[in-house]
């Protein structure tokens, strides 16, 4: 009846690159002596930052990232059934971004050029190891595949912008962002 | 100017002349009208339906609707605000809008506007449609991907230039598009010039000035200083 009170529980949180390049995960840590701040209120499941390798139940999962081979949608689809909250973060999740310039190309093309005919780049042909992926013939965001409930648009999002974004949904509010926070480049 | 030429905009006076419309009014007043296709150095267009208020209950294009005395305007209710940004939505996924590889982006209209909107994703599915680029003039490039069909570019040639470089032309959401009036369809084998106002007229991305890139950084650009609601005057008539 008198115990302490436990400590409030700390939000899980998921995070994984899909078809990005890691600048949004960059921008994350960008948030600087805040991460300590933030360490109090959450804990990592998967992430590049554990190095968990499967998403377990979490409270949030922020995806990097749009989707260019099947195991992207693997992977999307496993943090959709696993967190309550899932958020696309930076501009290829939420429009398909740098890796969708492919999109207007045809894939085999693309291929071919990279690993057959091109001077100085061809070397032993197409990849067909069954361990890879298979791209897929278009780059997609994410919205296209699942329900996604928050977009945080930017290339990358600014450490501000994450910042707001993870302390609104910390405190059980619709994340906003005001001028300067919003940008899609 | 007539002491009753007076119309309420979202609850606001707004003293107008007779013959100007409601954007041009509101425009003047500084009061912001979200608008794409609307310039107020030429006649409306009425095409991008951006600029819809409600007169008197009643939906209307504020750029093509002659302000009244007495008239109730409203402008930004979350009820006209919700389709703005859906309508934005609609021209983001039927282009190719990447705005982290755009020279116009901080400066562009399209972008301003979504992020008066607060427009968050695409929401659509992507069209990603193939519009090749058009680098044939030695001094401009044409980037397609990001045009909006909002036609100043036509009107700018044709009425200030009188040159009638450019078209509307082609039917059906992938099949319309800006076209180029000469033989071979490339911009360099017309009198275009980079001094020529349809040269600075384009709202978007599409018409850029070659070897000028990036001379403002990012961050630093005109709509990264100050929301487009807040610039308003700069654009009055």
């Amino acid at each position: 009846m008198n115990a302490a009170p436990s400590p409030p529980k700390k939000l899980r949180v998921a995070t994984t690159s899909l078809a990005g390049c890691f600048g949004c995960h960059m921008s994350f840590l960008d948030i600087d002596e805040r991460l300590l701040k933030l360490l109090d209120l959450i804990e990592f499941d998967r992430s590049p930052l554990t190095d968990i390798k499967h998403c377990g139940p979490c409270d949030l999962g922020l995806i990097e990232g749009g989707l260019c081979n099947a195991e992207n949608v693997h992977v999307l689809r496993e943090f959709r059934t696993h967190c309550k909250i899932l958020v696309a973060v930076g501009a290829c999740a939420i429009n398909g971004g740098l890796p969708a310039q492919r999109n207007h190309l045809d894939l085999r093309d693309v291929l071919e050029e990279v690993y057959q005919t091109e001077h100085l780049l061809g070397r032993g042909g197409i990849p067909n190891d069954p361990e890879l992926p298979l791209p897929l013939n278009k780059v997609h965001p994410i919205h296209e595949v699942v329900k996604v409930d928050y977009f945080l648009p930017g290339c990358p999002p600014s450490a501000d912008a994450i910042w707001k974004l993870l302390t609104d949904l910390l405190a059980g509010r619709t994340p906003t962002l005001g001028h300067g926070l919003l940008h899609y480049d | 100017m007539n002491a009753n030429n007076i119309f309420q905009l979202d609850g606001e006076d707004i003293p107008f002349r007779s013959g100007q419309t409601i954007m041009q009014a509101a425009t003047h007043h500084g009061t912001y009208i979200p608008h794409l296709c609307w310039h107020p150095d030429f006649a409306a267009h009425g095409s991008c339906k951006l600029c819809t208020v409600k007169v008197n209950g009643r939906f209307g294009s504020s750029c093509t609707t002659e302000a009244q005395p007495g008239m109730n305007v409203e402008n930004r209710t979350a009820e006209l605000d919700d389709k703005r940004r859906t309508l934005l939505q609609m021209f983001f996924v039927e282009g190719n809008h990447f705005c982290p590889s755009c020279e116009k982006s901080g400066n562009c209209t399209l972008q301003a506007t979504a992020y008066e909107l607060k427009m968050m994703s695409p929401h659509f599915d992507m069209f990603y449609p193939d519009r090749p680029v058009d680098a044939s003039h030695p001094d401009i490039l044409l980037d397609f991907n990001r045009c909006i069909m909002c036609s100043l570019c036509v009107t700018a040639s044709r009425e200030v230039d009188g040159k009638n470089v450019f078209a509307m032309g082609g039917r059906g959401i992938l099949g319309r598009r800006i076209h180029i009036n000469s033989e071979s369809g490339k911009l360099a084998d017309t009198d275009f010039a980079a001094t020529d106002r349809a040269a600075s007229i384009c709202p978007v991305g599409v018409i850029l000035r070659k070897r000028k890139g990036f001379a403002v950084p990012i961050g630093e650009r005109k709509y990264d200083l100050a929301p487009i609601s807040a610039q308003v005057k700069e654009a009055a008539p």
